[in-house]
């Protein structure tokens, strides 16, 4: 049980000596409130994998394998008119600042791999591959807050890098209340210390909502000012995913 | 999906296109809450929750431990969720299921998020905290098991009591103080079907809902959030869901508070 209580502790961390997280309109980084960190994305990095991509955001640095559609094992979990989609979200234990993790699947690995694969669930054409699964494995190799999102986004990337049909692309992206004021993409020390944390996965063409999770208070004009901010950094995350996947068919 | 959910699904959305529900309930009317304080009395605190036919029980106990290392001075608070076999035919037995360990760590965050428990107040002498453990129990499963275990494990909390610390011994049975509450959340969980909405599902309606949403408020803010299941919500949706959970809170609060 003792294991369970430190893992928790990434909800809601320490107030102590927290540090002043906006100063003179800027951020401890030096971004204005609706800026992004810098954002590299890269389709087709692996060579086993149907699709993959390779993420740099800010510090972290995340990878994502898409493998299928391919059978289902085990046989049971088969659905006969579409297929499943499996995903594995999962924190290498050297990725973050502190202790060594623990490999394997703590209890938020297991609740973010659910998030995000019923994000892929909506998007995905699986009546197009029935008895069959798709995989998606996302490694964050170094973390530094909002690792979900980026996630999301690079797992995205990986599924269209594979060929899997998709009736829409997704995006990922977190808002966070620092010091009382809405920012886009938190990081990690901002999280630590931060009002609310708000990640978001947004569609691509109608802005619908596939992933919201959130914590901390906000009032619903923070809430709402929260997704218009989401929405607008969004047009460049789209871009670079776009990008990405285009730079792999310029070389050939 | 079998046949007969299928079927099922098919009827709740054509009756949900005349604004209707499977057992007449309006859109946003939430099912009868009942709510029993102090059903245990080994635990430090317990609560039973009743939402419609949904059944869930609720114990805390409270141990003495280490504090983490980012809060010294605090002590240390786990919401944890069993889906017992005996609750429904689709619960199995091993180990937690992501659905139990989504269920947990949601009814965990909008108790956490809300600042409900004094964490400093559990703070006993350098390197020795009280952690309280709220361990939720679905009994019977009719649905909405976000909401009823926020209420069960925020009941449970209202009515805890930390036992005597002195040189190193725990006493269990000097149960003199309580355990401060600063804040009471509600949770209010939303189904969509196509485009309709409505509020706490029973389990005939989850099983046929697109997508959900499970919002967190003390009635003055929004403290935790989580979508679920694979449909989606406009931006629009999210923000009138959000002003319905803040007008819902004193309903399902009074419960808690009695």
């Amino acid at each position: 049980m003792i294991s369970e209580v430190i893992m928790l502790s990434d909800i809601m961390a320490s107030k102590i000596n927290k540090p002043e997280l906006i100063h003179g309109g800027k951020r401890l980084d030096g971004r204005k409130a609706d800026e992004l960190r810098e954002i590299k994305i890269e389709a087709g990095v692996l060579r086993n994998a149907n699709g993959s991509a390779y993420l740099e955001w800010g510090k972290n640095r995340i990878i994502a394998a898409v493998y299928g559609p391919r059978e289902v094992v085990p046989k049971h979990f088969a659905d006969p008119n579409a297929a499943i989609i499996k995903c594995r979200y999962s924190m290498a234990p050297f990725s973050s600042l502190e202790e060594h993790g623990r490999s394997g699947q703590n209890r938020r690995a297991i609740e973010i791999s659910k998030v995000i694969k019923e994000v892929f669930e909506n998007v995905v054409l699986l009546n197009e591959y029935p008895n069959s699964e798709i995989d998606i494995f996302m490694e964050v190799l170094q973390s530094d807050g909002s690792t979900r999102a980026a996630c999301i986004n690079a797992a995205a990337v990986a599924l269209a890098s594979a060929g899997i049909p998709m009736k829409d692309m997704v995006y990922g992206v977190s808002v966070g209340k620092v010091d009382g004021e809405i920012c886009v993409d938190v990081d990690m020390l901002e999280d630590n210390y931060s009002d609310a944390d708000m990640p978001l996965a947004i569609s691509h063409r109608d802005d619908r909502i596939l992933l919201l999770q959130m914590d901390g208070d906000m009032s619903n004009e923070e809430v709402r000012r929260g997704f218009d901010m989401a929405v607008v950094a969004g047009k460049k995350i789209k871009e670079l995913q776009r990008e990405a996947l285009l730079a792999v068919y310029k070389g050939v | 999906m079998s046949g007969i959910n299928t079927l099922k699904g098919a009827y709740i959305r054509s009756v949900l296109k005349d604004e209707k529900r499977i057992d007449s309930r309006e859109k946003f009317q939430m099912r009868e809450i009942e709510v029993k304080k102090e059903v245990l009395s080994n635990a430090e605190g317990s609560a039973r929750a009743r939402l419609g036919n949904t059944d869930v029980i609720a114990g805390v106990k409270v141990v003495v431990e280490a504090p983490h290392s980012d809060t010294p001075k605090e002590g240390n608070m786990v919401v944890s969720a069993e889906l017992l076999p005996m609750a429904s035919a689709g619960f199995e037995t091993g180990p937690p299921s992501p659905a139990a360990i989504e269920l947990a760590r949601v009814v965990d965050r909008g108790i956490r998020a809300g600042g409900c428990v004094d964490m400093g107040g559990l703070f006993i002498e350098d390197g020795k905290v009280y952690s309280v453990y709220i361990d939720v129990y679905v009994l019977d499963y009719d649905g909405n098991l976000f909401d009823v275990c926020t209420i069960a494990a925020m009941s449970a909390l209202m009515n805890t009591k930390l036992p005597k610390y002195s040189d190193g011994e725990i006493d269990r049975k000097d149960r003199s103080r309580s355990l401060k509450i600063d804040n009471v959340v509600s949770s209010t969980t939303f189904g969509k079907f196509g485009e309709d909405i409505i509020l706490d599902m029973n389990a005939d309606e989850e099983q046929a809902a697109d997508a959900r949403i499970t919002i967190a408020t003390d009635g003055k803010v929004v403290r935790a959030m989580q979508k679920g299941l694979n449909g989606d919500f406009t931006i629009k949706q999210v923000e009138q869901l959000i002003d319905i959970a803040l007008s819902k809170n004193e309903e399902i609060t009074k419960h808690i508070k009695r």
